[in-house]
């Protein structure tokens, strides 16, 4: 409906060309860097262009990573149409995780048919309890959504680690990890689901959890610009004053904003645990929250533009992980700072190029407009 | 008051010759021409969107013009940022005030002249240089309060006088009564007065014709960004200068029946509000407002209007006393929100449109749902009905001559008057029995002045009970059947229309509770 856009450039421009000329930028930006450490450049650039999306299991572990991504950063995208900035998805989708680890270990045996709508209803409900917290802090008692969240990512790190060592451990073993989930209820990788209607796939981690992510978009984007809670949370994002005036309290839509996004962090623990991992573990996360800010940044907030920033940076995670296996000079560090760069240039710097777009297209219509008007 | 139309002076102060303006798409101004005598109090009117903030940002810099030059003092001059106006002599007052609220009086005129790292010197300097203003044009500030600390009409002064330290020459004033009660308006008249006998010009935009006819050597009506009009004042009135600003001949009274006032409808009874800061804001504010009848709310803003417009419409708690709805008793326990309020038939056109009416980025027809997106009517399931929003917005924009009629266009796209009225379109369209108004006409063109006064009338004759709460006496004076008087939070008064009259508001406005009975002195 009304989606981002506040002044008059083409939807192209904001949608396409922008966001091209940020990663542009950064890749060069990148280029530079690797350069610097003595690397050919766009050598290095093929091989990760390569890794992310040269072979069946490079886009396999594209789409995997993507799946998450879509999760964190829908999780950002609905706080931030509500006018919280939720920079706590990574602890939520940690806690998040928890809820379905301990799903799915209390239901040995079942199918993964059968499992799956418990495992995300768990990880769904600790993502939320997670972020209502700070949802709750911020409404009634005032203190900050952005300090609170982050402090609530280190007290869920800390508290992972005391149940993964302390209580969840599987008994008779050193590293801090539970029992494995039953093989019946292990979500179907896409590879086995693709051979069954006859497309061979190369194996990757990317499992059923794709489908969710994506029914994830569908409904949040119905849910924010076709209901009436999504009005009332537009509402409360854009004016809280005018919520007040409307009847819609304030207070209630922060919380339950903050616990719906929460509720989408969360479900990164169904594609990393109950597709992937099969077990709970620590770490499982791995920035991938933090990320998902990155993403809703540069997807605009909105769930199609989630969609293609998650893919872009689902390509960056695996052409990493190649560019390190080819390039012994180019460490895992690097890879880290190509990231950030892209982060860099397509999230803070969103509005680099943006002055000059809008003088260089009112120009456009200006000169359009004054054969007519004069 | 007294002055004839100025001498003719061998030079102009300042000339504006062919001045052009484009936004995009937008005329602001175009081939604008004026000229500004010195010694003279020059008016510039115009509705809003007619061009002449835009003219006044160029002359002080904001934005450079397309076309045409500005001249001062008969040389042609380059402005580029307010710099170069204040360098040429060239001040301004804002509207909005551009004061330091935590500094001192001394160091807000001080802030940009600072002169050195060192302060100390500067001030002493400066303490000097402004007593020398104050005497000169009668300005009394006090130097060493905090602004935040000061009355509104005192935090005007500041700015004028920082536009005098400045070196200006030129004074252009934007809307500058808006925020002033009467006896605070007449002060500042005296100021522009004494300014102008000094040799400065300056420059008076405003909306209210009866200031230019009080002060005004001359005034120039703009128009869609062309001047359509130049007069001596001395030599118009009222009248003429709201049909060359409108383009057509106006209506500036409201042709209203006696009232019919019928059973209480909204009443509050000895109503307290205690801000955060245990201030009590509303002080036992008792009222009754008829089904039938049109009670005004006088008072200068910030009196505790707000306060009473906010506890009867749900949207602020109180913390003692009773409101009664309709026979139903609200007490500070009850469970009462601006939803339960227009659930029971109470609507709310509140006083600050942008902050609370309207939600500016929201296309129109989102904001025109504000309040009602509950409403089963616009909704299909779990879904709102868009298809059916966009056409009763439509319905609403054609009822109430929205323009332009486009329920898809942004809502700060749409001009103050139009805003308005599509939230007038919005909370009277329900047939609500009880309506609350603020500032209804606050921003808002003089043609739409009118057809929303004949709105409220027509409402109140259909037998609804309306309170109106605005800072125009005018307004209040054409409108209610009865009249309350707010000020430091307590209703001090109450006046029938009959006996209601600008000077006797204005006292009760100033806290005399009882006013003496001022004979003989119409409005």
């Amino acid at each position: 409906m009304s989606a981002g856009g506040s002044d008059n450039l083409p939807w192209w421009v904001t949608g396409l060309l922008l966001p091209v000329l940020n990663v542009g930028l950064a890749l060069a930006v990148s280029a530079l860097v690797i350069l610097a450490i003595g690397e050919d450049p766009l050598g290095a650039l093929g091989t990760m262009l390569r890794g992310a999306i040269g072979t069946g299991e490079g886009i396999g572990y594209t789409l995997y990573y993507a799946t998450s991504l879509i999760f964190t950063a829908l999780a950002v995208a609905i706080a931030f149409h509500g006018g919280l900035f939720n920079i706590g998805g990574e602890g939520q989708a940690y806690i998040g995780g928890l809820g379905v680890g301990l799903v799915c270990l209390a239901l040995p045996g079942w199918p993964w048919w059968a499992a799956l709508p418990l495992s995300v209803l768990g990880g769904a409900a600790f993502g939320a309890l997670w972020a209502a917290i700070p949802g709750w802090l911020q409404a009634y008692r005032g203190s900050h959504i952005v300090i609170t969240t982050i402090m609530f990512n280190f007290i869920a790190s800390s508290l992972m680690v005391y149940l993964m060592v302390n209580v969840l451990i599987k008994p008779g073993q050193m590293s801090p990890e539970s029992e494995a989930f039953s093989a019946s209820m292990f979500l179907p990788m896409m590879a086995d689901m693709m051979a069954t209607i006859g497309i061979e796939m190369d194996s990757s981690p990317l499992n059923f959890s794709l489908f969710l992510a994506l029914l994830a978009c569908f409904a949040v984007w119905a849910f924010i610009w076709h209901t009436r809670w999504g009005f009332a949370l537009r509402a409360t994002g854009a004016n809280e004053n005018a919520a007040l005036y409307a009847g819609i309290d304030p207070k209630k839509v922060i919380v339950v904003t903050m616990a719906l996004s929460g509720a989408l962090a969360g479900l990164l623990g169904v594609n990393e645990l109950h597709g992937v991992q099969h077990r709970l573990l620590l770490n499982f996360p791995a920035g991938l929250g933090f990320t998902g800010i990155a993403v809703a940044l540069m997807g605009r907030n909105h769930p199609a533009g989630i969609i293609p920033a998650a893919l872009l940076f689902g390509a960056l995670y695996q052409g990493g992980t190649e560019l390190v296996f080819d390039y012994p000079n180019i460490s895992r560090e690097l890879v880290v700072v190509i990231q950030g760069v892209v982060i860099l240039f397509a999230g803070a710097l969103e509005h680099m190029f943006r002055p000059a777009l809008v003088r260089l297209f009112t120009r456009r219509a200006q000169a359009a407009a004054k054969p007519a008007g004069a | 008051m007294s002055a004839a139309p100025p001498p003719v002076s061998p030079a102009w102060a300042v000339e504006l010759v062919g001045i052009d303006k484009r936004f995009g798409p937008v005329h602001a101004n175009r081939d604008v021409t004026l000229r500004f005598a010195p010694s003279s109090i020059h008016g510039l009117v115009g509705e809003n969107g007619a061009g002449k903030s835009t003219l006044m940002s160029i002359l002080y810099g904001f934005y450079e013009a397309d076309a045409g030059e500005i001249l001062v003092r008969g040389k042609q001059v380059d402005i580029r940022t307010p710099q170069d106006a204040i360098r040429l002599g060239i001040g301004m007052v804002h509207q909005h005030f551009m004061l330091v609220e935590t500094f001192t009086v001394l160091e807000n005129l001080l802030l940009g002249h600072e002169g050195g790292p060192v302060l100390g010197p500067a001030m002493q300097r400066a303490r000097a240089e402004v007593r020398e203003l104050e005497r000169q044009f009668g300005l009394e500030v006090p130097l060493d309060a905090l602004v935040s600390d000061l009355p509104v009409g005192v935090q005007q002064r500041v700015e004028i006088l920082k536009a005098l330290y400045r070196g200006a020459e030129v004074l252009i004033l934007d809307e500058p009564t808006a925020v002033l009660s009467p006896p605070e308006v007449e002060q500042l008249f005296r100021i522009l007065e004494r300014l102008r006998q000094q040799g400065r010009t300056v420059l008076l935009i405003t909306h209210k014709l009866k200031e230019i006819m009080a002060i005004t050597d001359r005034v120039s009506v703009l128009r869609r960004g062309q001047v359509v009009a130049e007069f001596i004042t001395a030599e118009t009135d009222r009248q003429a200068l709201a049909d060359a600003m409108v383009g057509r001949k106006t209506s500036l009274s409201v042709d209203k029946a006696p009232s019919h006032p019928g059973d209480v409808l909204l009443s509050a009874q000895n109503v307290n509000v205690i801000d955060g800061r245990g201030v009590t804001t509303l002080k036992d504010a008792c009222l009754n407002v008829r089904a039938g009848e049109i009670v005004g709310v006088a008072g200068v803003a910030g009196n505790g209007q707000s306060e009473l417009l906010e506890v009867l419409s749900g949207m602020c708690r109180f913390d003692s006393g009773t409101v009664t709805l309709k026979g139903q008793e609200i007490h500070p326990a009850t469970k009462y929100d601006a939803a339960d309020a227009r659930r029971r038939g109470l609507a709310h056109v509140p006083e600050d449109r942008l902050k609370l009416a309207v939600i500016k980025e929201f296309p129109a027809h989102e904001s025109a749902i504000l309040g009602y997106h509950q409403d089963k009517s616009l909704s299909k399931g779990w879904r709102l009905n868009w298809k059916q929003v966009v056409a009763k917005t439509v319905s609403l924009m054609e009822q109430f001559d929205v323009r332009p009629p486009n329920p898809n266009l942004r809502t700060s796209l749409f001009s103050g008057g139009n805003q308005q009225k599509l939230v007038m379109a919005r909370e009277m369209e329900r047939e609500p029995d009880i309506l609350l108004v603020g500032q209804p006409t606050r921003g808002v063109d003089i043609g739409a002045i009118a057809f929303i006064h004949r709105q409220l009338v027509s409402l109140r004759d259909r037998g609804k009970a309306i309170l109106l709460v605005s800072a125009e006496l005018d307004e209040i004076l054409a409108l209610s059947d009865r009249i309350l008087v707010m000020c430091d939070g307590e209703i001090v008064g109450e006046l029938s229309a009959a006996e209601a009259n600008e000077s006797r508001i204005g006292t009760m406005m100033a806290g005399i509770k009882d006013a003496p009975v001022a004979e003989g002195v119409p409005a």
